[in-house]
């Protein structure tokens, strides 16, 4: 999948949490912007990890904070 | 010639922690009894102190088995304090393993039936240190979402990868384990009894699939010790696989009554722990007292059959009162000497607990980040010495305080 196409699968998984439906850019963050708890958090990288038969651990997790970054930290995982 | 140095306004370390300072004041502006400053001036019985001036009975302690004020494990600590002195003054590896620290190690065997035990200074500590020594840098660490903050701090302290799953979803779990790289060492770490809610893990199943997996299991029995399973040695007995797990970290401070924690395991490395595990090797050893008396406490669990019956009846008529008083439980039957009582939210949690308080019940408040789902809490912890006349009184009390704070 070319990053476009990640960003895109991406962004159907995450609009049952996007409650408020907010314009999602790069510099989009989940804690800020999306204001998404631990809970949600969980649920919606499980949602990623299955689609994309990844795993994305914690300490991954930890290093992404914006949209761009898991868009491009999953393009990389499903290329490995 | 001295020169003045313009003072340099530091960044204040602790600015972080004013969201909570807020909620705090908030809490007690609102006349509610700190929930987080009690004190128990005396404690009369494993079921009754004093706390905050009140005679007050206690439902929230995880004193499962009542062994605090057992007289034969208050002797054996009396002695070994006249014999051994007050302190250990040192590690284990060096100065501070005594003959008791030895004995209450052989008495975990005896319990456990298993080859090898090691004695931790508390419980956080035996999770803090087996996990971050077994799992470190590159290896995977599979783990339930809800696991006990000294588990997450284990897996921390270790810099392995961290995979968590939904809580208790053998799915969840299975899928998981099949996308860790081939070849990477493997740890499934569960709880037995998780103390939040007090729900049971299906570890049964779990255990098979992490075997499977070519994962090695851990599994912190906690809150089952003495009381869940054949010979109380917990969930993984109790549901048969018990054989299969590699490691089993445990906490004097709840069924034992004293403090402490350990690991027991079957592995025949095991004992390398010893001199490579820093949370043990670097801090001193428990007091001899605490060693003796904890031998003591845990070949007498061995033969508390009685108390164990005793015990669930508790758990079992709390239970079914509350659902019957029209409360809202953590699990729909009673799985654990834990009964969890949801509450709407942390203002009305906070009111119950210091109604309950007044009432003369002392219980957990318990609310988020240590919660699931963002949930507040009050906690309920079953005493093997809880009287059948206590369980009613305690239902008594939660229906005056549910009732006059508008719960039910």
């Amino acid at each position: 999948m070319t990053p476009a196409d990640v960003d895109a699968r991406i962004r159907d998984l995450v609009a049952p949490f996007n409650k408020k439906g907010i314009a999602i850019e790069d510099s989009t963050t989940f804690a800020g912007d999306l204001e998404f708890d631990s809970l949600t958090v969980m649920d919606f990288v499980a949602e990623i990890e299955d689609a994309f038969d990844v795993i994305i651990s914690m300490n991954q997790q930890a290093e992404i904070e914006n949209w761009g970054q898991l868009v491009a930290a999953v393009h990389k995982l499903q290329d490995s | 010639m001295t020169e003045t140095l313009a003072p340099v306004q530091p960044v204040d370390l602790l600015a972080k922690f004013d969201p909570i300072i807020q909620t705090r004041e908030q809490l007690l502006a609102a006349g509610v009894e700190d929930p987080f400053n009690l004190v128990m001036e005396q404690v009369l019985s494993p079921t009754r102190a004093i706390c905050n001036g009140r005679d007050t009975i206690l439902l929230g302690t995880y004193n499962y088995m009542g062994m605090t004020f057992d007289p034969d494990v208050i002797a054996a600590g009396k002695q070994a304090m006249e014999d051994f002195g007050a302190g250990t003054t040192g590690s284990r590896v060096l100065n501070g393993t005594f003959r008791d620290h030895r004995d209450v190690e052989a008495a975990l065997r005896e319990f456990y039936a298993m080859d090898h035990a090691m004695v931790f200074s508390t419980g956080y500590q035996a999770n803090l240190g087996v996990i971050s020594t077994l799992a470190g840098k590159g290896d995977y660490i599979i783990l339930d979402i809800d696991s006990h903050a000294s588990i997450y701090d284990g897996c921390a302290m270790g810099r392995a990868e961290v995979v968590p799953f939904k809580h208790n979803d053998v799915e969840a779990l299975e899928k998981r384990l099949k996308r860790i790289p081939e070849g990477a060492g493997k740890l499934v770490v569960l709880e037995g009894v998780y103390s939040m809610m007090g729900d049971v893990a299906p570890l049964k199943e779990m255990v098979r699939i992490a075997k499977e997996n070519g994962a090695m299991v851990l599994v912190d029995e906690a809150h089952s010790m003495g009381f869940i399973g054949e010979h109380g040695r917990g969930v993984a007995e109790d549901q048969g696989v018990i054989d299969d797990v590699d490691f089993i970290i445990g906490t004097f401070s709840k069924s034992v009554g004293t403090v402490g924690g350990f690991c027991v395991s079957n592995h025949p490395k095991f004992e390398v722990l010893r001199l490579v595990c820093r949370p043990y090797v670097f801090t001193a050893a428990l007091p001899p007292s605490v060693m003796a008396s904890s031998a003591t406490s845990i070949r007498k669990l061995m033969h508390g059959g009685n108390k164990r019956a005793h015990l669930w009846e508790n758990s079992r008529t709390l239970h079914k009162g509350l659902i019957d008083l029209g409360f809202k439980l953590g699990t729909e039957t009673p799985q654990s000497a834990i009964i969890a009582v949801i509450m709407p939210d942390l203002e009305k949690g906070a009111m119950m607990w210091e109604a309950l308080l007044k009432e003369g019940l002392y219980v957990n408040l318990a609310r988020p980040p240590a919660t699931p789902a963002g949930m507040t809490l009050l906690r309920c912890s079953l005493c093997a010495e809880h009287s059948a006349e206590q369980v009613q009184t305690i239902l008594g009390m939660f229906e005056r305080a549910g009732k006059a704070i508008g719960i039910i």
